[in-house]
């Protein structure tokens, strides 16, 4: 479905991604996992046509979609849940929704995804007037993640979504993201949380330092003991 | 998404905006001509305000050199006037096209290179500074000894050339100023408002949620030019002089943006509110020091930066958000 090949990055002299290469098929949940810096945030912006790679190839479905604009990233299927609960704080719930359903791919299904959010997120519908700055950190993250859903993605990338969150949140977002992954949607997941990623993830990738360590099925990683010893301190 | 506008105001507030638009048809045939002069440049500056307002208070862009489109918009219109006989009424389109387009470099340049904030301010500051020096050697609008516009005094007015009594220069800019906060209140309200509002509060989520924000940004910049261009166009055939100095100055930039920001960002009364407060205040503080026989140059700037600065330590929101709760006004207003 998504197939990034020998992508590269730089910031000015930083070299944030080195020839990184990786895959996500169908119906899956890929994790990116590694340390500070590694390169996950870069390599999802490079994705959304954040940011400009200095080589490389991003392929989405047959479509090459290298240094395409987010806009049109977006509008292709491809959606993203920003690192730090995005919201628009003092636009409402609601507006918020609504500000997600303003792709063109996403116009005409407007009603049926706003009550598909409501379903999925009831907190959502009771605080739809409120102002979303005033949410808690949980629900700002399922307001994060029904904005996105509401443009209609195929694809969605989260960015550290559990970030600054109490476990049981993490714990619901995570279940929330297993969910919408049993109806259908790929997945790609990048986290600091590497044994809760790992857990849920068909495939896994550890990023450092800019390149791609090691790759393997998410069980495979969760035994392997350099990721166990790296990233677990087991 | 798009509201009407009807339904969102209580009785209360129809009640209340009607009274003040009878009031302010009313004042030529109340008050007297210094005091119309007055409330004339009040709405002048509710009309630029609510301009730089729908750039900064919805869009969220900071530009401290909107008097550059004022200046513009002055200078085409009166430039074509003089020079090729062509009635404002037609140079204003002009005088819009020539402010969109320096807003469009503006934004072109700063946006495509990632130049935001206080740099994208700091942009809009140079802009305007080196086309007054620009327009200080331009000799064919007269450069630093002034451009002028014949000058007639007229009892008819006609409204095509601009020129006219003093009353129809005040239903001019009523008409602008009342025109403009209705335009940016239904604007506010529609889908581009929204990518407005939501690039406002965080681009970077705006941008993740396909929202193409560099087009929405050169849009909010190219509208809110054109729009204070013909504020420039009206100042020119008001004042019938220009002079580089006056119209680029940068403390004419500021006078623009002092009226919203007191009165409210982002909110569609405040930059009214705002104007009236400071276009009272300055005045009776010209008359009190004049009477005082006190020597003034500056004073004017002095009481602007002290009433900021209150206003920014005491009500951030600006001022109009706080009448209308006291007063029981329904208001769309910038939450924090």
């Amino acid at each position: 479905m998504l197939k990034v090949a020998n992508l590269s990055l730089a910031y000015g002299d930083a070299q944030a991604l080195d020839d990184v290469s990786f895959e996500v098929a169908e119906g899956e949940i890929v994790a990116l996992v590694g340390a500070n810096g590694a390169g996950k945030s870069s390599l999802i912006r490079a994705i959304a046509g954040m940011e400009r790679p200095a080589a490389g190839t991003i392929t989405y479905r047959g479509t090459e979609i290298t240094g395409w604009p987010s806009h049109k990233v977006c509008e292709i299927g491809i959606g993203q849940v920003a690192e730090g609960r995005q919201v628009f704080p003092s636009l409402t719930v609601l507006e918020n929704l609504e500000l997600g359903a303003m792709l063109r791919r996403a116009r005409a299904g407007e009603a049926r995804n706003l009550d598909r959010v409501y379903t999925l997120f009831p907190r959502l519908a009771e605080r739809r007037g409120q102002a979303a700055g005033t949410l808690s950190g949980g629900e700002q993250q399922m307001l994060a993640i029904g904005r996105c859903l509401m443009g209609e993605p195929e694809l969605i990338m989260f960015d550290e979504p559990s970030l600054g969150l109490a476990p049981t949140i993490v714990q619901e977002v995570l279940k929330t993201i297993r969910q919408l992954n049993a109806d259908g949607l790929s997945v790609v997941l990048v986290e600091q949380n590497v044994a809760l990623s790992l857990k849920i993830a068909g495939h896994g990738y550890v990023l450092e330092n800019g390149r791609m360590a090691m790759t393997g099925s998410g069980a495979d990683l969760l035994n392997d003991d350099r990721v166990r010893q790296a990233y677990l301190g087991l | 998404m798009i509201r009407n506008l009807a339904t969102e105001l209580s009785t209360r507030d129809a009640v209340a905006a009607t009274t003040l638009v009878l009031l302010l048809v009313a004042a030529p045939f109340v008050v007297g001509d210094y005091l119309l002069s007055v409330i004339l440049i009040i709405l002048y500056f509710a009309y630029v305000g609510q301009a730089w307002n729908l750039m900064m208070g919805i869009a969220g862009q900071l530009s401290l050199g909107h008097a550059l489109y004022v200046g513009l918009g002055a200078y085409t219109a009166a430039a074509l006037f003089v020079h090729f006989d062509v009635p404002p009424a037609i140079g204003l389109f002009a005088a819009m096209a020539v402010a969109a387009l320096a807003g469009a470099v503006i934004g072109f340049l700063a946006f495509r290179f990632g130049i935001s904030g206080v740099y994208f301010a700091l942009l809009t500051i140079a802009f305007a500074e080196f086309t007054r020096i620009l327009f200080s050697h331009f000799d064919w609008v007269g450069a630093t000894s002034g451009f002028f516009l014949p000058v007639e005094n007229r009892t008819s007015s006609d409204l095509v050339n601009l020129r006219g009594t003093s009353v129809m220069f005040y239903y001019v800019i009523l008409t602008l100023a009342a025109g403009a906060l209705v335009f940016v209140r239904l604007l506010a309200g529609t889908r581009l408002g929204y990518y407005w509002r939501a690039i406002r509060e965080d681009q970077i989520a705006a941008q993740a949620l396909g929202i193409n924000v560099f087009r929405y940004k050169m849009l909010a910049v190219v509208i809110s030019a054109a729009m204070t261009a013909v504020g420039g166009v009206f100042l020119a055939f008001y004042y019938n002089n220009l002079f580089p100095t006056d119209v680029f100055g940068i403390h004419r930039s500021i006078e623009i943006i002092v009226a919203p920001i007191i009165g409210g960002l982002g909110t569609y009364f405040g930059p009214v509110v705002g104007a009236f407060l400071i276009g009272i205040l300055g005045e009776g503080l010209t008359n009190a020091t004049e009477a005082a026989g006190i020597q003034t140059a500056g004073i004017k700037q002095l009481v602007y930066g002290v009433i900021l600065l209150l206003i920014i330590k005491l009500v951030p929101g600006g001022l109009w958000p706080l009448i209308a709760r006291r007063l029981g006004f329904s208001i769309k207003e910038r939450r924090k």
